[in-house]
């Protein structure tokens, strides 16, 4: 057991692990972390289990002392951070002495960076899950975003862990992508041909406004399918792209709402959801439409990479 | 696959990792319509839609919602492993799954059986609630527009607001946030062209022939007639949501005395 005092929350900061599924009937959507295959691999580098909670920061990250020592990683997007002045490296599990301050700034690279701890972030966990669903409340630290001065437990430890550091070849390979890889919506066929040929022949740019409920994007309208107007509600995907009134689409993320009602002409498969997690406002994006079975193919090999030994060195 | 009462399942895939089940009425010459229930009012909270509101086809959506919710109901008695949330709505039941255990056609064949058995499925006998709101004012900043729309005084308006009892129909769009329907009639209007950038957690809103209760500040195009001090949502009550899904609801008006009232009892 060890304390992490928040000197400096950053912009946007919150306890995150894998999500709460099984909410859905309440309306609560899963949550959890936006790039979960960096906090699984910054969990993997710390010796904690894949699920176990870490912070995760937006565009600019905070300042953390830790008054007992811990040893952590830090991955996603680099962040500039820094232990005590010195610079610290992504992807590579790291000591901090009792006493010593991490610091890290605006991004130089995506949306989201990892702090992970050994032992992880111990809050109490609600169903199952210690992610915050900033909405409702619900989870994480209070059920909201860190501030200066509080303070986060980190859980039990067994001692020593041995310097871990991930393979140039798994950075390399879990790079985010911008060209987003998409099944077909639910309503995809009430798009015309036209419009599909618009879509995916179309570069968008993630809107400023976009935020953990959703990616708003802009470019190439896309018009409106004849009654889209007339959908009745439904349960909606993560990755879920929606086409409102105005035509520029909207991509539901990890805090989505849980129906919607607009048609959605693509879906973005899992194996991409991590470079969701790591677009930042104005980023250009392209979609790519790939069949069902090369979605649960990508998904596959994306997960027999992440579990794969010659992922970590020691 | 063809259900008891002249209703139809089908099976669309939503995403690689989720399943739309929609339930729909068989019309008259024994074939589905394509989009089941599309000329209802779209229910889009956060959207703004002008024009006139088409009628709802009632029959049709209570029917098709007791199906999703026997669905739900067996799912949840028994789980089918792999399965990981369910979406509920109006008609339809997002169902997300585990792709690397299971396949779109491997949760298919498992649910025909599970749809098989629908009619054995009980539900749970509905829970009546009361809803205590505040009419008009700066609660309700749309009710003097829908009355001169619908033709109707306040008093009128607010009577038949809370004269009906509503089914939740579904929680969706955000935590606790029940679609409640069916509106009397005579008070069916459109929902906002532009919809508000934030509404107060707690207004009562309507939508075409819905009403909901907004649990959080969001964005939102229903327009208010009022607002209730009751908390919609709380971490910290077992359930979370004041309503579930199947609950039945009525609105009973209160002034704005017993608004601050009840507002200071509840914090």
């Amino acid at each position: 057991m060890g304390v992490i005092r928040v000197h400096e929350p950053g912009l946007f900061t919150t306890v995150q692990d894998l999500g709460r599924e099984g909410l859905g009937p309440l309306g609560v959507s899963a949550s959890g972390a936006g790039d979960a295959i960096s906090l699984r691999l910054g969990n993997r580098l710390v010796g904690n289990v894949a699920g176990a909670a870490g912070l995760e920061m937006t565009l600019l990250g905070g300042t953390f002392v830790f008054p007992e020592g811990a040893l952590l990683a830090l991955t996603g997007s680099d962040f500039g951070a820094t232990l005590d002045g010195k610079t610290v490296e992504l992807w590579t599990a790291l000591e901090a002495k009792p006493g010593q301050t991490l610091r890290l700034g605006p991004t130089r690279s995506g949306a989201r960076c990892y702090l992970c701890v050994r032992g992880g972030i111990a809050v109490e966990s609600f169903l199952g899950s210690a992610s915050t669903h900033v909405l409702s409340g619900l989870g994480g630290f209070d059920g909201r975003a860190l501030r200066k001065g509080d303070v986060l437990d980190t859980g039990a430890t067994n001692g020593l862990t041995r310097k871990r550091k991930l393979s140039a070849r798994a950075v390399k390979t879990m790079e985010p992508r911008k060209v987003l890889r998409v099944t077909p919506g639910p309503q995809s066929d009430w798009f015309d041909e036209a419009s599909h040929r618009l879509f995916y022949g179309s570069m968008y740019r993630v809107a400023e406004d976009s935020n953990r409920m959703g990616l708003r994007l802009e470019g190439v309208a896309i018009p409106m399918p004849p009654d889209g107007g007339g959908m009745v509600s439904e349960g909606v995907a993560l990755g879920a792209i929606q086409m409102p009134e105005g035509g520029q689409p909207i991509i539901l993320f990890v805090e989505q709402q849980t129906t919607g009602g607009y048609a959605k002409i693509a879906n973005v498969i899992s194996a991409d959801f991590h470079s969701l997690g790591q677009l930042r406002p104005r980023d250009e994006i392209r979609f790519e439409r790939v069949d069902w079975e090369t979605a649960r193919d990508l998904l596959r090999q994306q997960e027999e990479f992440l579990a794969s030994e010659e992922l970590i060195l020691e | 696959m063809d259900l008891a009462a002249g209703m139809r399942a089908q099976f669309q895939f939503a995403s690689d990792q989720s399943l739309l089940v929609y339930f729909e009425q068989l019309s008259e010459e024994g074939r589905s319509k394509d989009r089941p229930l599309q000329k209802q009012g779209r229910d889009e909270v956060g959207a703004g839609r002008t024009g006139a509101a088409r009628p709802p086809q009632r029959q049709i959506t209570v029917q098709a919602n007791e199906k999703v919710r026997k669905l739900l109901r067996l799912l949840e008695l028994e789980p089918v492993a792999s399965v990981r949330n369910l979406h509920p709505a109006y008609c339809s039941l997002l169902i997300k799954f585990d792709a690397l255990h299971m396949r779109h056609e491997e949760l298919e064949e498992i649910l025909r059986g599970y749809l098989d058995r629908l009619d054995e499925a009980k539900l749970p006998e509905p829970r009546h609630l009361e809803i205590p709101v505040c009419y008009g004012g700066e609660f309700g900043a749309d009710l003097a527009e829908v009355c001169a729309l619908r033709g109707l005084t306040e008093a009128q308006a607010i009577e038949l607001h809370a004269s009906a009892e509503y089914l939740v129909y579904f929680l969706g769009f955000v935590p606790g946030f029940a679609y409640l329907g069916e509106l009397p009639e005579a008070l069916v209007t459109p929902r906002l062209a532009t919809p508000r950038r934030r509404v107060s957690a707690g207004s009562v809103g309507i939508a075409g022939n819905q009403t909901g209760v907004y649990p959080f500040a969001t964005p939102g195009g229903w327009r208010l007639l009022g607002r209730t001090p009751m908390a919609m949502f709380r971490t910290d009550r077992d359930g979370l949501s004041l309503l579930s899904i199947g609950d039945r609801v009525r609105f009973t008006p209160i002034s704005a005395d017993r608004f601050a009232a009840l507002e200071k009892e509840w914090v």
